[in-house]
């Protein structure tokens, strides 16, 4: 059965994304002449498009219960940036502003997740309701002004300002030794953890696609050290980044090695058959939702943090960034399969079209327009190519 | 004399790396019943698919000659032009439409943007008459029974003015009581000169209406039986043409039979319907099973039985429960919940695999791991390698044949995901295991398998109650039946008592009764 042509076939369909981002930086390398690769620009990729990792993350258990997406997430972003900034204005002490923003992020969530959940109000309407809301509370909590932040060190624990980097403590000078040592750190126990798996699994006569399985790690560490290494020749580790990764990390844990985990693609995957498997399905959807709200507090104090202040008009459209990169990053629309992974590179992907086409000095319109496009040929893709197997 | 209709002549239908069709014949004689068997995946749908173009010309090899001429369909409409219709397994009608609406979607009469639905309502309630049914054609398809649907599926068909009928697993879903009236038409249809091809997994429904039969295994066509002797054809001849060899015994027999002591108890237990909570639809029952023992119920479709296991298993099926059920002579008090009857030791099997069974997107390991993840994780970490060793486990003990337990489960055949299913529960742990239908819509090598499953179970001193609408299933498997119709328990009978008969004729008394 395992012809060449179908194990081809299969490689193009496993990493059809990874070979259009590739095939993406590769086009913006040569029409920005390079440009897109300079160590600033990647530096702005991680640091602008924060949230859309952070919320991505929440908004990916939300698809796997069947596709429900959360609408209210850049209201919520919003309110719980504004409600920070006004604390922190009034000299409340930041960590418990920090607190503050995330317990509203959780209990909005909550809140949405009862209805979702127990009420099996849709979520499409719930979160609809939450988005007209919490935008309007955004307004009120601010009183429609602008409100500024000052307060440095919030600043630079969560990515905003001049100095929201790690510092060098090996002191490199024009190299950022840190950076780069922590890149190449990260990479050795990547690598040290996927052998040891890989050898686990041997002893245990799990199946291997042998060369498949250290081709993939090579490249991510590598990538990893490259990416430090361009760091490293800016500012060094931007502290936001330390955020996503922490983000991306424990998501990724929670989606692959975790009963919660599982049971979101078991519900996604068919309801009726977890419930009778002795799963509290209705858990499972307020899990995915409070989570989603707790992000949402997460990426309000990222976005308040980057630009030092707090608007009324923050976060709109997050939740499409969201739920964009998603699907581009290969979850199913119906629910049931998709994985960080993946939507790592559906949020880069969007990011480096943004970036790419900035550079380029495309208007911002016409970038919607190629978002729209990549968003529907990427969806396309997949369903295509689930079509084929019949 | 052979008046050939329909010829389908040395057709090869290949996909991506696999042969699904190898020079498969079939010649049906106009106004004969032809019958198709096959174990699963032997390709009998594959070839109903290429004969109505859903794979259209081209993408298969060999001709289809149609009344003397070569067919080239390229689609479904085309094959129906031609007064091929075909009636899918699943039923596909939508309940909120009339039957009317039903019958002709897709087919309206009148103009394109002005429904003539005089005229569609009155040759619908033709059609249904045709088919023996009463209802209007307006009641909407939601308020009849699967048994009727059926039926409005037939009319459907003839409403295209089909002259080859072909019926895929027409009495899949229906009872011994609506399967036979559907045969029946069948039988009545012939008389009219109506010439139908029959898909089917029961034998016993073969030797009744086929003329003719075409066993296909593998892909390829192994022979054609005819069956016009005035003793219909034996199962076991077709059996034979099906699996390759000779199946003396459908039911393993049992060794060891240590029935132990009673280890559920279910007394008086009334469950009303969920959406119409004043109707019962489980009406003080009593029933119980011992250790090491196979506990047959036996019912039509619809006679609660699905319904009865359900409300046991964590009240998971209807409202407004009352009744007793004891688990080793102790009361329980059980909440609604499945989690809490899993903790009681009691699974239950269900009987739609697909749709309340497995989770289809998922591998293989992930469904069998479902209902018992907490015991191979830890603070609700799953250890992948333990949960690995145990989807090896029992794709090993099961024979569950695929290439990895990474495989997804909707790849599976219906016999290996049957298995699964069962893995899952076996999984769970149970003391009590309630299987309902466990080998619907399997073949015949399959069933045998589950039947050696079933019949280990009990030997390990697990208690089984299996539910199944397949009279010498229920005769061949228990050590006890129980008989349940119109929601209330009419009888019970030791497994040497129970006969064919006596069972059939408890059903058809207390239906005079009521």
């Amino acid at each position: 059965m395992n012809t060449n042509t179908s194990s081809v076939g299969a490689f193009l369909k496993k990493y059809t994304m990874v070979l259009a981002l590739v095939a993406v930086a590769i086009f913006f390398s040569i029409t920005t002449q390079g440009k897109i690769l300079y160590p600033q620009n990647l530096n702005n990729l991680i640091s602008q498009n924060g949230y859309v990792f952070v919320l991505a993350a929440g908004m990916l258990l939300c698809i796997l219960t069947g596709g429900n997406i959360d609408l209210a997430v850049g209201s919520v972003v919003c309110f719980a940036g504004a409600i920070g900034a006004v604390m922190m204005q009034a000299g409340i002490n930041m960590w418990l502003a920090v607190l503050v923003m995330l317990a509203t992020g959780l209990a909005i969530g909550a809140f949405q997740g009862y209805w979702i959940a127990w009420v099996r109000v849709p979520p499409f309407i719930a979160t609809l309701a939450g988005m007209y809301a919490f935008r309007g509370l955004s307004n009120v909590v601010l009183q429609g002004y602008a409100v500024s932040i000052d307060n440095k060190s919030f600043l630079n624990v969560f990515g905003g300002g001049a100095d929201c980097y790690v510092p060098d403590f090996l002191g490199g000078g024009t190299l950022n030794l840190t950076c780069l040592v922590v890149g190449i750190a990260v990479a050795a126990i990547y690598l040290v953890m996927t052998l040891r798996k890989i050898a686990v699994q041997k002893r245990m006569g799990i199946h291997q696609s042998s060369v498949a399985n250290f081709i993939q790690p090579a490249i991510i560490s590598v990538l990893i050290v490259w990416a430090t290494w361009k760091l490293a020749q800016y500012k060094g580790i931007p502290t936001v980044l330390i955020w996503i990764s922490l983000v991306l990390l424990t998501y990724n844990y929670i989606t692959t090695n975790t009963s919660i985990g599982r049971y979101l693609y078991a519900v996604g995957g068919n309801e009726k058959a977890t419930a009778l498997s002795g799963v509290n399905t209705n858990k499972v959807y307020f899990f995915a939702y409070a989570n989603m709200g707790l992000l949402a507090g997460l990426a309000g104090i990222l976005t308040v943090a980057r630009a030092a202040s707090a608007q009324p008009t923050y976060g709109q459209g997050y939740e499409m960034d969201a739920i964009a990169s998603c699907f581009i990053g290969g979850a199913s629309a119906y629910g049931g399969t998709g994985k960080i992974s993946g939507v790592i590179i559906g949020a880069i992907l969007m990011g480096l079209i943004n970036q790419g086409m900035s550079i380029m000095g495309i208007d911002a319109n016409y970038q919607r327009v190629v978002k729209g496009i990549v968003l529907l040929l990427a969806v396309m893709f997949d369903v295509l190519s689930k079509r084929e197997k019949r | 004399m052979a008046d050939i209709l329909l010829g389908m002549k040395s057709i090869t239908k290949t996909f991506p790396g696999v042969k699904a069709l190898d020079n498969v014949n079939l010649e049906v004689e106009r106004g004969e019943i032809h019958a198709l068997v096959g174990e699963n995946g032997a390709g009998k749908s594959t070839l109903m698919n290429v004969l109505s173009g859903i794979y259209p010309y081209g993408t298969y090899e060999g001709d289809i000659v149609y009344e003397g001429e070569v067919c080239k369909f390229n689609n479904i409409k085309d094959s129906e032009r031609k007064g091929i219709v075909i009636i899918h397994q699943e039923l596909a009608l939508i309940p909120e439409m009339t039957i009317g609406e039903n019958m002709y979607l897709g087919n309206e009469r009148g103009k394109k943007f002005a429904i003539d639905w005089n005229t569609t309502y009155a040759e619908a309630d033709k059609y249904l008459k045709m088919v023996g049914l009463t209802e209007s054609s307006k009641v909407q398809v939601k308020t009849i029974g699967t048994g009727k649907q059926q039926l409005v599926e037939i009319a459907k068909a003839l409403a295209k003015q089909a002259r080859l009928l072909i019926l895929d697993e027409p009495t899949s879903s229906l009872n011994e009581e609506d399967s036979r009236a559907l045969l029946d038409l069948m039988l009545e249809f012939k008389k009219q000169g109506m010439t139908m091809i029959i898909i089917t997994h029961k034998l016993n429904e073969v030797a009744y209406v086929a003329d003719k039969i075409t066993v296909i295994r593998d892909g390829t066509t192994i022979e054609t039986l005819e069956n016009h002797g005035p003793e219909p054809i034996s199962e076991e001849r077709i059996i034979k043409g099906m699996v390759g060899r000779e199946m003396t015994n459908r039911f393993p027999k049992r060794e060891g039979v240590k029935i132990g002591d009673v280890m559920m108890e279910v007394e008086n237990w009334t469950v009303h319907h969920p959406l119409y909570p004043e109707r019962k639809v489980v009406d003080n029952v009593s029933i119980n099973v011992r250790k090491g023992e196979v506990v047959g119920i036996y019912g039509l479709m619809g006679a609660g039985r699905t319904e009865l296991a359900m409300s046991i298993f964590g009240q998971s099926y209807g409202v407004n429960f009352s009744g007793k059920l004891k688990i080793d002579g102790k009361e329980i008090k059980m909440k609604k919940s499945e989690a809490d009857a899993i903790r009681h030791k009691i699974a239950y099997v269900t009987e739609d695999r697909k749709g309340n069974g497995l989770v289809l997107s998922q591998s293989i390991k992930v469904n069998t791991s479902l209902a018992n993840l907490n015991s191979i994780s830890s603070h609700t970490v799953i250890d992948k390698d333990k949960e690995y060793a145990v989807a090896e486990e029992y794709r090993e003990k099961l024979s569950i044949k695929t290439p990895s337990v990474e495989q997804l489960v909707g790849n599976l055949s219906g016999g290996n995901q049957q298995k699964v299913l069962l893995a899952k529960w076996m999984f769970a742990e149970p003391d009590i295991l309630i299987l309902d239908e466990p080998t619907r819509g399997i073949d015949v090598g399959a069933k045998y398998e589950i039947y050696c499953i079933i019949n280990d179970l009990a030997a390990a001193g697990k208690s089984v109650i299996m539910i199944s609408s397949e009279l010498p299933e229920v005769l061949g498997m228990s050590d006890r039946i129980y008989i349940m119709n119109a929601s209330k328990m009419i009888g019970e009978m030791k497994a040497e008592e129970a006969t064919q008969e006596n069972i059939m004729a408890a059903i058809l008394q207390s239906g005079r009764g009521a």
